[in-house]
């Protein structure tokens, strides 16, 4: 018990907590998003792209996420630019401004002359450092993100879901994609300095992807995903704690454990198969079905608990 | 205009009660090409666009009266998704001129109501039936609005319209390839649009529920809805629709279905793809398929069963 009370007595480690639950509620809902939309590459490379950033604002003496955020808003806005505009694929296009800005942050921070900082906490971050005042500038941020994805949700949704049929319906689904863009950006700035750019990615994907294993409700994988996200790092933390190793890389050690677990024990893994009784097909209880038609159908997910134990 | 119009469009156009002033015209295609454009609720005039350097459809010149039910027939390729978009709003022409309910595409967005090719859902998406037909909802809430009784009692009616007010809480990727259907046009009803724009709503489906579908789109046309439908399905297009817009990179022929699908038509939209095999009896040796992806869309196929 005193192991798990005892590193409660320090600021430090309680402001890492609380930077820790608000970065798990910011990648759940933004992260969802992402991972239905398919662009996980793109968070990051945008995550990269705000490496310069950070080493411009560590360079004026500025909050790095003031930096972070310029780079990773205006890389994102001209990704989706570079995708609409020159007709290039847009993993293409996120290739190329994936390793041109890294190269840039790695270029200007290797022109810093006798600098003492740790490159290692720029890559892969140092939660247990957040400042008073870190902490509230990403709680402004990270309401910010919330709120507006709170105000277009059914927007949000309808266009990730069909395009087509929310632009032709009056959805602006080009502003929406932008502003998408620039969430994910703010999103991941948010999250950087719990585990660093290099692993930010973890972050936004691996909670959204775990709860998508484990139920076919929307909204429940954005409620799943933040229960993912916030326990996982909460347990990568004091693991980091007690072993006094790197915290960000046990977190996402942790967030991927969680995801093997629901792999194999979720409703669509094989362990979650075998539990599962003959399935009762939907189709079975429509009237207009005829045998053609109720022929088999792969179950592209099952309605059951978190966990799969329902079934 | 002259005033000969304005005296035709009061004479053919006695209703004038609220909600009352569209119903159904007599003759399919008009012949006065002002009185088209006054009078239709999709209204395309030398119209060429396509993807990137490509054009997929040339120099199409189209109005589709109000209660129209109007099937867009022709092969593989042939620019019938296309034409579907560009009324949509989701396509802009190159040159041309289009109008939809009066107003350039996409200006009247709320009263449209477009069900994509089913290869362009993600069937996997952690949706349930009832989202789904809510989103038909959301235009009208605008931002911010939760849906509250009035759409949920729309949804449910649409749902039941459509045979599927048992399975709210299914998710979509459980449904069979006619349910499926089902759901999306129930989105569209819920919409309450006066244009349905659906491509291929009956491709892959049992003959029941064709019936159903079918029924339901004769219906909303009956009320003065106009709906366009593309459709790989010449008995469908033959049997149950109005008219038919045979397009073959362009229009081959266009008017009411027993004029416009006879041999020769057929032959001019399908090319060395038909077969004619006596006086009745027409073969097509691409009857299901579904076109390439265009830029931009994800297109999803499901894994085989287990």
């Amino acid at each position: 018990m005193e192991l798990v009370i005892g590193p409660l007595g320090d600021a430090f480690f309680i402001r890492a907590l609380l930077a820790l639950a608000l970065v798990g509620v910011v990648c759940a809902v933004v992260g969802t998003y992402v991972v239905l939309r398919g662009v996980a590459f793109f968070g990051d490379a945008i995550a990269h792209a705000g490496f310069p950033g950070v080493v411009i604002a560590y360079m004026l003496s500025i909050p790095f996420y003031i930096g972070a955020a310029v780079a990773a808003v205006a890389t994102a806005l001209a990704i989706g630019a570079v995708t609409k505009r020159a007709g290039i694929r847009q993993d293409t296009a996120i290739g190329v401004m994936f390793a041109g800005t890294f190269a840039l942050g790695v270029f200007l921070f290797s022109s810093i002359r006798g600098y003492v900082a740790d490159l290692f906490s720029f890559l892969f971050g140092n939660v247990l450092a957040i400042g008073a005042g870190d902490l509230v500038a990403l709680l402004v941020l990270g309401g910010g993100v919330i709120l507006t994805v709170a105000v277009l949700w059914k927007e949000l949704l309808y266009a990730t879901f069909d395009p087509l049929g929310a632009a032709a319906s009056g959805i602006r689904v080009d502003r929406l994609e932008y502003l998408f863009l620039a969430l994910v950006a703010l999103t991941i700035v948010v999250s950087l300095q719990a585990v660093g750019i290099i692993l930010v990615v973890a972050m936004l994907i691996t909670p959204a992807a775990t709860a998508q294993l484990l139920t076919v409700r929307f909204a429940r994988v954005m409620v799943l995903a933040g229960i993912v996200g916030i326990t996982s790092a909460i347990i990568g933390l004091y693991l980091s704690y007690w072993l006094d190793v790197a915290s960000g890389a046990t977190i996402v050690l942790v967030q991927t454990a969680a995801f093997l677990v629901a792999l194999g024990l979720g409703p669509r893994g094989p362990l979650g198969r075998l539990r599962r009784r003959p399935s009762t097909r939907e189709a079975d209880a429509d009237p207009l079905v005829d045998a053609d038609d109720a022929a088999v159908r792969p179950a592209a997910g099952d309605p059951v608990t978190p966990g799969g134990l329902s079934a | 205009m002259e005033p000969s119009s304005s005296t035709l469009d009061s004479a053919s156009h006695p209703t004038g009660g609220p909600g009352g002033g569209r119903h159904e015209h007599e003759h399919a295609v008009p012949v006065d090409a002002a009185h088209a454009h006054a009078h239709a609720d999709v209204w395309l005039s030398d119209v060429t666009t396509g993807y990137g350097e490509r054009a997929a459809l040339e120099h199409v010149t189209v109005a589709v009266e109000p209660g129209s039910l109007l099937a867009v027939v022709g092969p593989n390729g042939a620019g019938k998704s296309t034409l579907l978009k560009l009324m949509a709003g989701l396509l802009q022409p190159w040159t041309g001129r289009i109008q939809v309910l009066g107003a350039p595409p996409g200006r009247e967005a709320r009263r449209v109501a477009y069900v994509p090719q089913a290869e362009l859902v993600d069937w996997a998406f952690p949706v349930t039936v009832e989202d789904v037909v809510m989103m038909g909802r959301f235009p009208r809430l605008g931002p911010v609005r939760r849906p509250g009784a009035d759409d949920r009692r729309a949804v449910h009616a649409a749902l039941e319209q459509v045979l599927m007010d048992h399975h709210l809480g299914t998710q979509i990727g459980r449904l069979s390839g006619g349910q499926r259907r089902r759901v999306f046009l129930a989105r569209a009803l819920a919409a309450e649009p006066d244009l349905f724009l659906l491509d291929e709503p009956v491709t892959g489906i049992d003959a029941t529920t064709q019936e159903l579908l079918m029924d339901l789109l004769e219906a909303q046309a009956a009320r003065g809805k106009t709906v366009v439908a593309t459709t790989h399905d010449l008995a469908c297009a033959a049997g149950r629709f109005q008219q038919v817009l045979a397009v073959n990179r362009t229009v081959v022929a266009y008017g009411p279905s027993n004029l416009v699908l006879d041999a020769d038509v057929l032959r001019a939209a399908y090319g060395g793809h038909l077969l004619v095999l006596g006086s009745n009896t027409v073969v097509l040796d691409d009857a299901h398929h579904h076109d390439d992806a265009n830029p931009g869309e994800r297109h999803f196929h499901e894994q085989g069963a287990d």
